[in-house]
Order: C-alpha cells, then sequence, then structure tokens
C-alpha cells in the first residue's frame, strides 16, 4: 500500500520516529515555556543543561558505578541544584532589564559548559549503554521499534502530564500562576515569589537534565547534543505560545510527528520545516497557538 | 648648523640600523621577514576537533622541534587558529595570515570545505597550504595549484581501500547515508562510481546535516532501500552515531554498513564491542612498526591520545616543507614547491613517498580491521591490517585529474 507514492510502511515508521522526537521536544520545551513564563528570561541555556544531565548520568556511571534508573533521578536533582545556584549568583540579577540581557547571560553559560566538555572529553562522545531491561526491539510490522525508545515515549509523556497536573491542578500550582501575573499582590499574601522563582529555574532545567538522560542512551554523550536541539526548543515554544504549558507539549509533540513526515517525503528539507511552521504561526495567529493576547 | 645635525643624526639612525641587522642580514636574505611562519588552521572547537584539534597543532610544533627550531640559521615559528568549520572563516583567517602575518605555509585543513576555500586562496597569494585532515579531491583537481598539497588521504583514496573491497566482497548493492556538504558528496561520488565499474548499483541516498544526533529516520531509510551495503559518508561524531543507530534499529547485521571514513578516535569513541570488524582505510596506524610506535608514543606523553592518519601526516608533511625550504635556501614559494615535488619522501609515515605535480602526494594507503575485544591485547590495540594499497592504485590516476596544471 502506497501513501503519496511512498510506502506505507515507511510513513508509519517516520511518524513514529516523529513522536519519539517529539517527546523529547515537549519535556524540553516545557520547562523552557515554565522559565519564560515565571522569570521572563530566554534561558538559552537550556540545551546546555540537557547536555549536562546526559553528562551527569554518563560521569555518575563511570565514576560512581550509578545505574541508569537511578541518573534518572540524581541527574535532575544535581542538575536542578546547579541551575539554583545559577539563578541565585547570577540569573536573578537581570529580572527587569530587557530580555536581552538575559539572553547573553545564559548563552555565555553554553560557551563556558560546552566548551569546558570539550576539552575534558573530546567532541567524539563518550557511550552511555541502554539498561539492560530495554535492550531488545518490538517489532510492529512496519518497522522495528527498539523498546528503549518506546520507554522514552512513555517516561516523557508521564512527566509532562505530572508537570501540567503540578501547576494547573494544585495549590503550588497556583501560587505559581498568582506569582507570573502579580507578583507583588502575592508576595502580600505571603507567599514567598523570590523562592517560588528560584524553584521554577531549578525545576525548568530540571526537566531539561531529565530529558539528557533519557537521550544518552540513544545519541552519544556529546558537549554539542544541546545545541542543536535548543533552536528548535525555541521554535516549539514560539508555535505553542510563550508561556503556555499545554502549548509547549502539544507542539513539542506536534512538531516531532511534522518533522517525521517531511523526512519521508524530502528530508533536506527536515531541519527547516519547523521554522516555516513558525513562520506561518507568527503571521496568522502572533501569540501563539495556545498563547494569550495580552490586554 | 641645522643641516649638518640632520645629517649626523640620519648617519648615526642608519648606523644603528646597519648594525643591529648586520648579524642576521647574511641568512635572512633569502627569507620573507626573517621567520619561516607555520600556520596550523583547524578544528578547535566543533564536530572534528578530536580528529585534529589541539593535537594538530602539537604534531606540527613536534615536527619543528625535531627540525631544531631553525632552517638554515632562520627561526621557524607555528602560529594556530580555529576555523569553526566555516569555509568563509578559514578563507579569510588564510587571508590575513597570508598578507599581514606573514605565515608561508598553512597546515592540516579539516573540513573539506573549508580545504577548498583555502586552497583556492593560496593558489591566489602564491602561498603554501598543506591539506591534511580532510578528503575533498577539489585539492588536486579545480583547485590545484603548484602551493597546495594534498598530504594523508582523499576521497579517491578511501574508495579504492573500503570501498572497492567491499564490492570485491561481493557487496554490490549500496544505500548511503551521506553527511550534507563537500566532503560527503564527494565521498558518495567516488565510492559510486567505484561501485558501478564494478557492475554494482547504487539504490539511493539520505543526505543530513553536518553534527546530526539521531539518525533514526535515515536508520528506518536505509532499511527500507533494501540494499545490502550502508555506505557512511560520513565521519568522526556523525559516522558514530549513523552506526549505533544502524545497531539500534536492527538494520545490522541484515545490512553490511560500510564506514568509508573511519578515523582511529571513532573506533575509540565506539569501543571494540560496537566497532569489531568494521574496515578502515587509513594511511597511519600507531601500532604498525617499530618508527611508528616510536613517534607516537612521543606525541600520546605530549598530548594523552594516540596520533591518528592526519597528526601523522600533519609531522611528516611539516617536517618535508621544512626540508625542501632547506633544500632550496629560501622560502619562496616557487622555489619550495620545486623543491617539494623533487624530494622523496622517508620516513615513519610515507615509503618513497613522492608528490605530482598535481599537488597528491603518493604513498601506500592501508586496509585495517577492527579487532574484537578477546583479540586486543593491551591499551589502544585496536585494528590489524588487511592489506597494503600501493600508492600508485590508491590515488586517482593523473589522467583523469582535472588541474590545469597538467594541460600542457
Amino acid at each position: 500500500m502506497d501513501f503519496f507514492g511512498i510506502p506505507i510502511q515507511a510513513v508509519l515508521g517516520q511518524l513514529m520516529l516523529g513522536i519519539v522526537n517529539g517527546s523529547f521536544y515537549a519535556v524540553l520545551s516545557l520547562g523552557l515555556a515554565i522559565i519564560f513564563g515565571v522569570l521572563k528570561i530566554v534561558n538559552f541555556a537550556h540545551g546546555a543543561f540537557f547536555m549536562l544531565g546526559a553528562f551527569v548520568a554518563f560521569m555518575s556511571g563511570r565514576y560512581l558505578g550509578i545505574d541508569y534508573w537511578a541518573a534518572l533521578f540524581i541527574a535532575p536533582l544535581v542538575v536542578a541544584c546547579i541551575g539554583i545556584v545559577f539563578e541565585y549568583l547570577f540569573l536573578r540579577r537581570l529580572y527587569g532589564l530587557d530580555p536581552i540581557y538575559g539572553l547573553l547571560l545564559t548563552f555565555s553559560l553554553v560557551l563556558v559548559l560546552e566548551g569546558g566538555f570539550r576539552v575534558a572529553f573530546g567532541s567524539s562522545g563518550q557511550p552511555y549503554p541502554t539498561p539492560e531491561l530495554l535492550r531488545g526491539v518490538f517489532n510492529l510490522g512496519f518497522m522495528v521499534l527498539p523498546y528503549y525508545r518506546a520507554f522514552v515515549i512513555v517516561a516523557a509523556l508521564s512527566v509532562c502530564l505530572a508537570t501540567w497536573f503540578l501547576i494547573e491542578r494544585t495549590r503550588l500550582g497556583a501560587s505559581l500562576r498568582a506569582a507570573t501575573e502579580r507578583p507583588d499582590l502575592t508576595q502580600a499574601f505571603g507567599i514567598n515569589v523570590p523562592l517560588l522563582v528560584t524553584l521554577t529555574y531549578g525545576a525548568g532545567v530540571g526537566l531539561a537534565a531529565f530529558a539528557g538522560v533519557l537521550a544518552a542512551p540513544i545519541f552519544h554523550v556529546n558537549p554539542s547534543m544541546g545545541s542543536n536541539l535548543v533552536i528548535i526548543i525555541f521554535a516549539v515554544v514560539v508555535i505553542g505560545g510563550l508561556g503556555s504549558i499545554i502549548g509547549a507539549i502539544v507542539t513539542g509533540l506536534a512538531l516531532g510527528i511534522v518533522e517525521g513526515f517531511t523526512r519521508v517525503f524530502y528530508s533536506e528539507f527536515s531541519s527547516t520545516i519547523v521554522f516555516l511552521v513558525m513562520v506561518a504561526v507568527l503571521l496568522l495567529r502572533p501569540a501563539g497557538l495556545f498563547g494569550r493576547t495580552e490586554a | 648648523m641645522r643641516n649638518a645635525r640632520v645629517l649626523m643624526t640620519a648617519a648615526l639612525t642608519s648606523a644603528c640600523i646597519g648594525l643591529s641587522g648586520l648579524s642576521t642580514a647574511v641568512a635572512n636574505d633569502n627569507y620573507s621577514d626573517g621567520v619561516v611562519r607555520i600556520g596550523v588552521l583547524t578544528d578547535m572547537s566543533g564536530i572534528y576537533t578530536d580528529l585534529s584539534g589541539r593535537a594538530a597543532v602539537e604534531a606540527v610544533r613536534m615536527a619543528v622541534e625535531d627540525f631544531g627550531g631553525e632552517v638554515n640559521g632562520v627561526p621557524i615559528e607555528v602560529v594556530h587558529a580555529d576555523h569553526r568549520n566555516r569555509p568563509d572563516v578559514g578563507a579569510s583567517r588564510a587571508r590575513e595570515w597570508y598578507d599581514n602575518d606573514g605565515v608561508d605555509m598553512i597546515n592540516d585543513l579539516s573540513n573539506s570545505g573549508v580545504a577548498n576555500a583555502v586552497a583556492a586562496v593560496a593558489k591566489e597569494r602564491r602561498r603554501h597550504a598543506i591539506v591534511n585532515s580532510s578528503s575533498t579531491i577539489g585539492i588536486t583537481n579545480d583547485y590545484c595549484s603548484p602551493y597546495a598539497t594534498h598530504y594523508t588521504y582523499d576521497a579517491y583514496s578511501l574508495a579504492q581501500g573500503t570501498g572497492k573491497s567491499i564490492v570485491d566482497d561481493g557487496g554490490d548493492s549500496w544505500f548511503f547515508l551521506t553527511v550534507d556538504f563537500a566532503f560527503g558528496h564527494g565521498l558518495e561520488r567516488q565510492v559510486s562510481e567505484v561501485v558501478r565499474e564494478a557492475g554494482g548499483r547504487v539504490v539511493g541516498a539520505a543526505r543530513h546535516p553536518l553534527d546530526t544526533t539521531d539518525f533514526s529516520s535515515y536508520a528506518l531509510q536505509a532499511q527500507a532501500s533494501g540494499a545490502e551495503i550502508i555506505g557512511i559518508a560520513s565521519t568522526g561524531a556523525d559516522a558514530i552515531n549513523a552506526i549505533n543507530a544502524l545497531a539500534e534499529f536492527g538494520v545490522t547485521p541484515n545490512q553490511r554498513p560500510a564506514a568509508l571514513l573511519l578515523w582511529f578516535d571513532d573506533v575509540h569513541a565506539l569501543g571494540l564491542e560496537t566497532a569489531q570488524g568494521l574496515l578502515l582505510t587509513n594511511a597511519f596506524y600507531w601500532d604498525a612498526n617499530d618508527e611508528t610506535r616510536e613517534f607516537s608514543k612521543r606525541f600520546y606523553e605530549r598530548t594523552g591520545r594516540m596520533p591518528n592518519m592526519a597528526h601523522a601526516g600533519n609531522y611528516s608533511s611539516t617536517m618535508h616543507y621544512l626540508k625542501s625550504v632547506e633544500a632550496a635556501g629560501t622560502d619562496d614559494p616557487d622555489a619550495v614547491s620545486e623543491k617539494m615535488r623533487e624530494l622523496e619522501i622517508n620516513d615513519f609515515f610515507a615509503q618513497g613517498g613522492y608528490i605530482r605535480p598535481n599537488g597528491r602526494m603518493v604513498h601506500d594507503q592501508y586496509m585495517w580491521q577492527v579487532k574484537s575485544p578477546d583479540a586486543s591485547e593491551y591499551d589502544y590495540d585496536y585494528m590489524e591490517l588487511v592489506t597494503t594499497i600501493p600508492g600508485e592504485e590508491a590515488f586517482q590516476p593523473l589522467e583523469k585529474s582535472t588541474c590545469y596544471l597538467l594541460e600542457d
């Protein structure tokens, strides 16, 4: 059976891969959207924290013997702590200034982190083994799907839903949303807004690190693994609507699928399609698909 | 009175200049600005930095030190810069070096796009460029000049090595995973030619951008193509990720991957478990004989890593350049170019090597196979020799070269 002249197996296969990639996009753009929503900082270092997550998993495995499952929890925590220190020492000095300062500071962090890891570990990357339990493949008929990739979809989407639930359906989330809209009033109600902001940054980069650990067995753990991704992630957040939680999740997944489809029909175009969608969305709905136009 | 004072000042000044210049004037007359300056233009921060990078700079420095630090009494200097894998950055740095900084020869030149661009600048500015790390056969064809030398290997030798041996072994339908710039396209073209000449066929190709991390969709395309051999026309991290993805999606072992340019460092990064059995065409392997081991040991002590073929080529070509400068008694590019083509190269890297009029350094190439983890007995014991490809067969025959120097 054919689909516009392409075997249906190929289409379904790429669709499946689109969902896998989309899951990565969703977790990463979710963190970015939360940080932008609360801090109003364009966190250019998001890709670097993703890479850092993978490296923490790799290093804790090599030097401390910590396995993948433990790393899945430990690495995001470690990276969140690093993020919190960074926010406390540097980032908070830029609140209220032109967003370009935040962008410059976080971009400089990217250069420092990537450069440092390149000097220490080289550019070829380091292998990270797939956990024993998830080795092997499903034969879906139209493609073979490695167990691990299937696990990525489940893990990533569970974390996205949990985060969405935390923000939209709990008291902590309500305080957070209040602090975003009216920090002064929220403070007056006795909620420690600066602490909330710091923790939000930690949680945002922790999500990036979680995605990094998920990515470690698939890609070589490599200093530049985040820098290509971060551009797409920004496009995802812009398309979804800056600061929109559900927008980031849905758009992340959807763009992964669009990209997968493009690979079937014209592979060279796949790295560009996301930006074309972004242009189209910005022309038709400047606030993004799920964004609200500020009154 | 006033005139007399001016005259005296002028006389004193010229005497001072004369005195200070006297000691070196004799030796320096034939050398532009009194220094032989070598620039190492390489990837210091990107995807190819492990293949050349800082270690390439060290290789050139080692050659300069082993040469004695000066040639005919003139000091030798080494400078280096990062081309960031961008031809425009590489070309403008080369211009600046040649025009303002007195650089006589540029070495390494990883990244085929950068190498082509710098070869063009070298031709225009009449200064030397020696390409060691990249494969583009443009250097000895459209971009050739008396000043551009292609030293270590090229896309043609890779095709004659890995490509040809796999075709001979019965792999007759090919699908390519090609990195989307000059290097990948050139390599794919050369290997396709070899495949077709041997009666095989190329069923398709997928192009991916430089520095791709996710090869899953390309792995599926390769699988769907049904080709027997998946030719990987990329190198470094790209090739590593492609090989991993092919294994992950169960493409291998049903279809065989052929890494068309695999480096020693890639084998190291992949690990023997994944890389075992892969074939690679490399001009140099550290553990080939006593001489290579001696050089490699010294290199390891300085850099903390084993040299690959480009590092060895950087050393050997710098030596050859300096010997040619010494023999010519000048750093005049034309005189040096003549000597470079006249002198034979005999060292740990090449035996009986010589440079053809189009700039191609002809020397034997070797095909290696990656050992299994059990067969590896000590650190970095990764490869065993499969076959030696004589230089005359390994490189593009002169009659096929489009270099303008061959026209008359």
